[in-house]
């Protein structure tokens, strides 16, 4: 993906904008403050963050060893996370957990750091997840894909029949009515509407989204709800539906232990792989720590670690992530090869596809 | 000058100053969190998303678009519903509290009418949650009584959402009213009765009309706080019809489009500010 030339510089933007934004930093500091409080100290590290990387099993380790505390402040979608950083001053923030796709927003944004590859396990990562079209711009790198996985079909095997899963028609069918619940992302479920119906994740169009919408509002008429990660997991681990839209390891591993019939499934016409990176900001203060954080999280422990946070699981990018067999079991380890193969890339419209996008999402949510 | 006409007038300038200094603090506030960001907002509405010039293109999508007229429709079916159950459960039970319960019961009485404020509004909606779901008290009673022999869906469903509102909305309701029914004189009563008015009409033509007020303020309150909730619909309704505050959350969430969000906000606001007008214009009919 490329740099968008129709972005304005920065260094030339006329004084609406700068009056626009000095007025979206002016309300937004004090919510900021009550929010973060204190950011700490200097040589403390400053993370924007999932709630995958607040687990103190994860952070602890690296605090304790390189004697820093990591504040953290959790956010959900890119947008959330740049509105934050725009409202703070620069060298706030020192990582970010970001979408990969979306890495080129902070680019063009002039927010992010190239990192140096050469003290990087690159050569380490599964190659289908670099996902180097996103993560490098310009030939430089700007993120590394830290955490994957799939949305796909979630399911509960002992209710449902598994050889049904391997297809997603049976997501429309009569046979799983009002079991079904959607989570409620637009892009992953597009795209699974999109494979649905043939269509590659990486080249969908403003023509395709008739055909897409009429899919999807298929879906939503088997469906019992449309909900974000809490309430779509609680639905199918209480038992009030048995198969998740756009469901994957991120729901089902995590509860394993509690209830080992929740499956996911990689149906025959493809999954959409999901990714998370980490970048490091141009103006962090703390640049070697926040290199050394993304050392840590990249490297086999911080991998392991991440991979089985508390908040959600996923699979590690690292393929040397030190998992036990059992977490490699739960996870699905060892059919990745596979699964990589038959996935496709998450939709990475461009803003104004986007916008469209989530029209068509807000049409289906409203559809009776 | 002496000190007879230094007192003189400084007697008048502290006593036009004290009310200035007291209420600063007030005005202050409002202005620092409520003024400045509406404006802010307001400014933020009139602004294209990628960074071009004035535009009123954000209030325009609102009018184009079904789906986003539809978020407005059900945020005002939502939030009549809600009010108008609320108003008719809480108006009796504040009555019993105020009227039948005994005088050195009624404090009491009041605190386990208000005891599920104390809980979390968030907890409060993940319990609905439980109790309306498949397996639920509700669906279990229902099935297990053999009234019916499938589950029904009761969570995530418009319902759920109007009875997580009510069960909040119904004790604001019930303080409001009984604050105002607390008021009243008893001579009312007696006179009505004096004057040959048996209970109902008592209650018809002189004491509904007398805790209007009260009834107003409390309806206004719920119409204002329901119709800007975006928990409740979120955990109770299952995401399958969008209200007004959702689809504002959308437009942050992965876009982060603040110019829209902040039209779809000052055009809620529009609406409670309508609602506010005809209810106050009421009010001052009714005290008339």
């Amino acid at each position: 993906m490329s740099i968008n030339p129709k972005t304005p510089n920065p260094t030339t933007r006329n004084p609406r904008s700068v009056l626009k934004s000095r007025l979206h930093a002016a309300c937004a500091a004090t919510a900021l403050l009550l929010a973060t409080g204190d950011l700490g100290q200097a040589a403390d590290l400053n993370a924007l963050i999932w709630c995958d990387h607040a687990d103190p099993a994860l952070l602890q380790p690296f605090e304790e060893a390189n004697g820093v505390k990591v504040n953290v402040k959790e956010f959900e979608g890119t947008g959330a996370g740049m509105a934050i950083v725009e409202q703070s001053q620069p060298g706030d923030w020192d990582v970010m957990v970001i979408d990969s796709i979306d890495i080129p927003r902070g680019v063009e944004k002039g927010l992010f750091e190239p990192l140096p590859e050469d003290k990087l396990p690159l050569a380490d990562l599964f190659p289908q997840v670099k996902m180097d079209s996103s993560t490098v711009v310009d030939g430089k790198r700007y993120g590394i894909t830290e955490k994957f996985g799939y949305n796909t079909i979630g399911y509960n095997k002992t209710k449902v029949d598994p050889a049904d899963m391997q297809s997603m028609a049976a997501l429309t069918g009569d046979k799983y009515k009002g079991k079904i619940a959607i989570y409620d992302y637009y892009l992953p479920v597009i795209g699974m509407a999109a494979l649905a119906i043939g269509k590659k994740t990486a080249e969908l169009t403003e023509a395709d989204l008739p055909a897409i919408k009429e899919e999807l509002l298929k879906m939503k008429a088997n469906a019992k709800l449309v909900g974000e990660v809490t309430a779509s997991q609680t639905a199918l681990a209480t038992g009030e539906v048995d198969i998740l839209v756009g469901g994957g390891e991120w729901v089902t591993a995590g509860l394993a232990k509690e209830n080992p019939a929740l499956d996911f499934s990689i149906p025959k016409e493809g999954a959409v792989l999901w990714s998370q990176s980490l970048a490091m900001f141009k103006d962090s203060k703390n640049k070697d720590m926040a290199l050394k954080f993304i050392q840590y999280i990249m490297s086999p422990e911080g991998q392991a670690r991440l991979a089985t946070s508390a908040c959600y699981w996923g699979m590690p990018a690292n393929t040397k992530a030190a998992l036990s067999d059992e977490q490699k079991q739960i996870l699905r380890f060892d059919e990745q090869p596979d699964f990589l193969a038959r996935a496709q890339p998450y939709p990475a419209p461009n803003a104004d596809l986007d916008k469209k996008m989530q029209d068509v999402w807000t049409e289906m949510l409203q559809a009776q | 000058m002496n000190s007879a006409t230094n007192s003189g007038r400084a007697l008048p300038r502290a006593g036009c100053a004290l009310p200035w200094a007291l209420v600063t603090p007030a005005l202050g506030w409002t202005l620092l969190f409520f003024v400045l960001p509406f404006l802010a907002m307001g400014f933020s509405s009139l602004t294209a998303h990628d960074g071009g010039g004035f535009t009123l293109a954000n209030y325009s999508q609102f009018f184009a678009n079904p789906a986003y007229w539809q978020a407005m429709v059900n945020s005002l079916q939502v939030t009549a519903i809600v009010t108008l159950i609320s108003v008719l459960l809480a108006y009796p039970f504040a009555w019993i509290l105020a009227e039948q319960v005994p005088e050195r019961w009624q404090r009491l009485a009041l605190m386990l009418a208000v005891l599920p404020f104390w809980t979390s509004y968030v907890v409060r909606s993940y319990s609905w949650l439980l109790v309306l779901a498949q397996n639920g008290v509700i669906n279990r009673a229902l099935t297990g009584s053999g009234l019916f022999s499938e589950p029904v869906q009761l969570a995530n469903t418009r319902l759920a959402t109007v009875i997580g509102f009510v069960h909040f909305f119904v004790m604001l309701l019930t303080l409001t009213i009984f604050a105002n029914l607390k008021q009243l004189s008893p001579s009312y009563r007696k006179a009505a009765a004096d004057l040959g008015a048996g209970p109902v009409r008592t209650f018809l033509h002189v004491i509904l009309p007398l805790t209007l007020p009260g009834i107003m303020v409390g309806a206004f309150l719920t119409f204002v706080l329901c119709i800007g909730d975006y928990i409740t619909p979120q955990i109770l309704g299952g995401n399958n019809e969008l209200l007004m505050p959702q689809l504002v959350m959308m437009q942050i969430g992965r876009r982060g489009d603040f110019p829209l969000a902040s039209a779809l906000s000052i055009i809620l606001m529009a609406v409670v500010t309508v609602a506010y007008l005809a209810c106050a214009r009421w009010l001052k009919i009714e005290r008339a």
